[in-house]
């Protein structure tokens, strides 16, 4: 084998590691842009769960109590610290579910003026919140698998960015909506 | 909303995905949205004008069953320049795991895709093989969709994460109007089955036991039974004597079928388990039909706990005699459970159902993610 053979061997072999690198790091690269939309749906979903809930609450058509309790929740969701968020959120749904499961609740609320529109929100927000939760539970998934490929971990094809979290809930919605 | 819809499976062959996109498209249009269907059809085919034809399909077998479905460098031409040209806001694959179209449009575009799994599937050589390219198509989707918990569950198990669940839907609108079967009408008297007579789970022995202790009180009582089967097996499990009270029509014409639920004053849906969602039992109610069903969770469910139709102990021939005959006796109470039918099958409507997809894609088009593009 002449040394031009094997320079042109070693050159191909060369070039289509290069190609795979460039093509995994695409890959990589469309996998994180992906998984920071659907955490940009899951905020604007979560932000307006509270938005709706906190119309509700103060919406003067709900008894004080009930109205109480939902502001409360939504308010400590809003507040709430990174530590604090999920056990916030998981704590919103529970009161959502207190309030809209309430015997002739709908009914009540569908009769008053504005009710009706206001229930068909918060049941869009609701539903929402499930349905971008589980496509950005789903984008980590991939993402966390994506990572941890040897290649990515070697060659740092995730450059800076941190391994993403799953973000663990409990969005069951009220009995009345439940969509599944 | 510009919504793009992939169909894997040939427009001219009537089937339940094709179905479901056709019935998914004219909800969204009837609701403002501008759709586009792209699907498997000979350039001569007659076409909606909704529906842009991708060229011939070929019957293929895939993964144990025949289907017809269109590959190669032609369809993969047109499904590229449908991405390119059609402006889409969310691009909606059906069955994006089926060598056809979807696979197709998967490779051809990025931005906010969002797919729906239609069927079960068993772990097999086919999709083994297939896995890691199956894998990085099912990368690109925003948000993935499954119309029943057995087709949740098959790619869940293959392919990790989740999806959200949205059943079909049923066209209410469809079932409403119709004329009973020639010789046949409400008559106080008639109770209906359909389905599958074969399949054990569908329950058909025991509403055949039940109606052999109605035949021997009721001398006016009949049986009508559409579906897929062995009518000799029916007649096995009946006495000799009513065999004339009990009419058979095998296999019936959707149009047959929305009269047969017509024709019937009990609709009777004995299903002894499974049935995510009884797509029968959804029909019937659409019909007017005043329906009788086992008491199984998911049926309670659609029924309202007893509300829009009348439910017997799951699995006891005795309780549905007894309540079949207490409905004989009431037309009132009949009626009464009808209109209450009417009004709760409005839930499984498509409008409601299509309502539940714009959730989907508004989840998945934030202002950052863009339109549809061609992926190069």
């Amino acid at each position: 084998m002449t040394s031009t053979m094997i320079v042109l061997i070693v050159g191909i072999v060369v070039v289509l590691m290069a190609v795979y690198v460039s093509w995994r790091a695409g890959r990589l690269d469309r996998l994180h842009i992906r998984l920071e939309l659907a955490r940009e749906s899951l905020e604007a979903a979560l932000m307006r769960r509270r938005a709706v809930v906190l119309e509700l609450a103060g919406s003067r058509l709900l008894d004080p109590a009930t109205s109480l309790v939902l502001a409360a929740a939504a308010h400590e969701a809003r507040i709430a610290g990174p530590e604090e968020r999920e056990h916030a959120e998981s704590d919103l749904s529970r009161a959502l579910r207190a309030a809209v499961d309430q015997e002739r609740f709908r009914e009540k609320l569908s009769e008053s003026p504005g009710g009706g529109d206001l229930l068909e929100e918060l049941e869009a927000a609701v539903a929402k919140v499930v349905y971008s939760r589980r496509f950005y539970n789903n984008a980590v998934a991939v993402t966390r698998t994506a990572q941890r490929r040897w290649l990515a971990r070697t060659l740092r094809l995730a450059g800076h960015t941190e391994y993403p979290q799953f973000f663990e809930i409990d969005d069951n919605p009220p009995a009345t909506m439940a969509t599944e | 909303m510009r919504v793009g819809i992939v169909c894997p499976y040939s427009w001219d062959m009537p089937g339940g995905v094709k179905q479901h996109i056709d019935d998914l498209a004219q909800a969204l249009m009837a609701q403002g949205h501008d759709v586009s269907v792209i699907a498997p059809a000979a350039d001569d085919d007659e076409l909606p004008p909704y529906v842009t034809g991708a060229g011939r399909a070929v019957p293929v077998p895939y993964n144990g069953s025949v289907a017809r479905m269109s590959f190669g460098f032609l369809s993969a031409a047109r499904v590229r320049r449908w991405v390119r040209t059609g402006e889409f806001d969310v691009l909606h694959i059906h069955e994006p795991l089926i060598p056809s179209l979807g696979v197709l449009a998967c490779w051809a575009a990025k931005g906010p895709i969002v797919a729906t799994f239609h069927a079960s599937f068993q772990r097999s050589r086919a999709i083994a093989v297939a896995e890691p390219l199956l894998r990085s198509a099912l990368e690109k989707l925003s948000g993935r969709i499954a119309v029943s918990d057995a087709a949740r569950k098959s790619l869940v198990e293959q392919f990790g994460g989740d999806t959200v669940l949205i059943p079909n839907g049923v066209t209410v609108s469809r079932y409403t109007e119709a004329e009973p079967l020639d010789g046949w009408g409400p008559d106080g008297a008639t109770i209906g089955f359909l389905g599958r007579m074969d399949e054990e789970r569908k329950g058909l022995p025991i509403l055949l036991e039940a109606f052999s202790v109605l035949a021997a009180e009721r001398p006016e009582v009949k049986l009508l039974i559409a579906g897929p089967g062995d009518a000799k097996d029916v007649y096995e499990r009946v006495p000799k004597r009513f065999h004339d009270r009990v009419t058979v029509l095998g296999m019936v014409s959707e149009a047959d079928k929305i009269r047969a639920y017509h024709s019937v004053d009990v609709f009777c849906a004995p299903n002894t388990r499974g049935e995510s969602f009884g797509i029968v039992l959804a029909e019937a109610m659409a019909s007017g039909a005043t329906v009788l069903a086992s008491d199984i969770p998911a049926f309670r469910k659609v029924l309202g706990e007893g509300q829009a139709g009348a439910l017997f102990a799951n699995g006891d021939p005795g309780s549905l005699a007894r309540e079949a005959a207490a409905l004989l006796d009431a037309p009132e109470r009949r009626a009464k459970l009808a209109a209450e039918a009417l009004v709760a099958v409005r839930k499984y409507d498509w409008s409601t159902v299509a309502r539940d997809v714009v959730r989907v894609y508004e989840t998945v088009t934030t202002s950052s993610a863009g339109r549809v593009e061609e992926d190069l």
